[in-house]
Parts: structure tokens; sequence; C-alpha cells
């Protein structure tokens, strides 16, 4: 399937979850409590068709075809 | 003087009424001055740049994440232990500062934001119609709202009584440098603020910084002043330096102002020439 990924489309597999995507994107291997397993904060967030997506629930959160996911973090700015 | 020296000047003793940190939302900041981290060429530049201004707090904005540009920004502030004040820059309406917000907290893990809600690009000025619904609405959802305002002292207020936990209003636009170009408005809007008043936007060099403090500000907030001075870090010191003069000043008591002179030498016992 196809979402569209910070404005880019992008083909993922069938039924990934949001924290497929984030592992996919960070390298980082994400927990079930969206946390990542080093320990280490993450600092991203992420928004599935204009809402926000709790860590908490990046597990469960299934992506469908068509989805608009802005994934974000904190970059220089005053 | 050599840069390293300069650097390596003591603190400023703090005693009595300055000897105060500043308290927002309960939680006291070493310092007074918030440095922002926008305008920095290289994210080493801007580390020592954040040490030498000695900061304790910074804002951030928040924008899609690139593989390719991660070193990063979040790592280096959690390394330098400065607490963070993500921005809602770049939003012109309440809907995408509230979403932006959002987002902050959920990446960063903390619900203080600097809510910036601007007209149009070309000002970068405030949308008070925006900033105040947001304000409503992030209150509303358990945010610390730092709102980002004109200096205009109504408008300061509504946002304090809307629940805003600090007002910022600018001193002059963006990125201009321009200094405080309404010094008797910052003042009315300290003089009836119950939440910190920090000076926002428009510092160009060391003496606006002061002067901000001296008017009667909780904080100063900047970041164009020393991300982009020819020595970002001899500039961050000259910031910290800046804030406490101007805090101490203030509470001082400046003298008042006289029309004409008035002679601090007495007059008497003059030795007298023939």
């Amino acid at each position: 399937m196809n979402i569209r990924l910070n404005g880019t489309e992008q083909s993922v597999a069938d039924g990934a979850s949001v924290s497929t995507l984030v592992t996919q994107l960070t390298g980082r291997s994400i927990g079930p409590d969206g946390r990542a397993a080093d320990g280490r904060k993450l600092g991203v967030a992420v928004a599935r068709n204009a809402e926000v997506v709790p860590r908490s629930q990046w597990h469960a959160t299934a992506l469908a075809d068509g989805d608009d996911v802005e994934l974000v973090t904190a970059v220089q700015g005053g | 003087m050599n840069e390293t020296t300069f650097a390596g000047t003591p603190a400023v003793p703090m005693t009595g009424a300055v000897a105060d940190s500043f308290v927002v939302d309960g939680v006291r900041l070493g310092s007074r001055l918030i440095m922002g981290t926008g305008g920095a060429p290289s994210l080493d530049g801007l580390g020592a740049a954040l040490v030498a201004s000695g900061t304790e707090l910074t804002t951030v904005a928040m924008r899609r994440y690139s593989p390719a540009e991660t070193g990063s920004l979040f790592q280096l502030l959690e390394d330098h232990r400065i607490r963070v004040l993500p921005n809602t820059a770049g939003c012109f309406t309440a809907k995408d500062a509230v979403l932006t917000a959002e987002l902050a907290r959920e990446a960063l893990e903390t619900d203080w934001v600097k809510l910036e809600v601007i007209a149009d690009e070309h000002t970068l000025l405030p949308d008070a119609v925006e900033l105040v619904d947001a304000t409503e609405q992030l209150v509303a959802r358990g945010f610390k709202v730092f709102a980002y305002t004109n200096d205009d002292p109504v408008l300061a207020l509504r946002l304090e009584n809307l629940g805003a936990t600090a007002v910022m209003p600018l001193g002059a636009p963006i990125g201009t440098g321009l200094g405080i170009l309404n010094p008797h408005n910052i003042e009315l809007i300290v003089s009836r603020a119950s939440v910190p008043v920090v000076l926002d936007a428009g510092i160009g060099t060391a003496s606006d910084a002061a002067l901000a403090m001296e008017l009667g500000c909780d904080a100063v907030l900047l970041a164009t002043a020393v991300t982009r001075a020819q020595n970002p870090v001899l500039m961050g010191e000259a910031f910290k330096h800046a804030v406490i003069a101007g805090r101490l000043a203030k509470a001082a008591g400046r003298i008042p102002r006289r029309e004409h002179a008035l002679a601090s030498s007495a007059m008497e016992g003059r030795a007298e020439f023939l």
C-alpha cells in the first residue's frame, strides 16, 4: 500500500504499524510502549491524517492505504 | 584580552534582591536569558554559544524528520542539560499552532510551548486573533503557554487572563535587531502583569537586553543576536552579563531624570585662587 510520508509518496508493507514506520526511518528499535529500546529519548512525534498518534498507540495503530503521515522532530529555531 | 580569558571571567556575585532566580511554572532557572537555537550555521558553534550564554532554557522548532540531518540538536540539548521550549514558528492559524504544539509535547515530553502565530512572512508579527484563539485552546488542553505577542498592553493582559503561563512581548519584529521600539509599552505590560514577562524578539545587542531588564522584564529571549553575531560565543557571554546587569540596575533603582545639571561635588570648601 502507499502512504504519504512528510509530503512524499511512499510504499509500506500492508498492515504496517506506525511503530514499524518510525523504526524504519530512525533506525532505532522501539518497544511496545513507543519508547526506544536503547533507553534514550527518541525526540520524534507522529501525526496521522492531521491527528497526533501518541507514542503509546504507535504499536497498535495500523497504517491504511492513502494515509497522510507527518513525522517531526526538533530543529533549530527561535 | 583574548576570548579565552574573557570567557574565564568569574560569574558576577549575586546578592540581595537579585540573588533570585527566574521561576516559571514552578521551575527555577538559573539564568534570566532564554536563548533560541535559530540561525546558527553549525551545531558545534551553537553548543558553544549556548554554554557561553549561561542559558538554561532554549527554544526549538518542530520540522519534518530527515534521516540525513540527524546529528542532532535534540541530543546536543540533552548533553548540555538545557531545558527545551518548543515553538510553533511558521504557524499562521490557531489550528496549525495547536497541532504543532501537540506534536512537540509528544516528541519532547514537555507541556511548555512558545506559542507563535504569525500574520504574514513579511512582518512575522503575531496575529492577535489567532493568538488569542490558540492560547484558549492550548490552555484547555493542559499546555503551559508562553505567548509571543505584540507589545500591546491590552492583548498581553488578555493572554494572561486566558491562562498564559508567561507573556512574551516583542521588542521589535523577529530578526531585525532594532531593539526595544516601544519601551513605554513594555513597562506598561510589566506593571500590569501577574505572570512572568519575557522580552522576546528584536534584540540586537547586549544593551537592548539590559534595557529590557531595567524596564522590569523577568527574562529576555533572543536567538539571532547571538547566533548571527560575528562571534556568537563572545556575544552569548555578553548577553549573560547584560541580563544580570539590567536586573541589578532595576533592583538598585535608577536616579530620576532631570532637566538640568546637578553637581555631585559640594561647592563649599573650594580652594580660592586669587
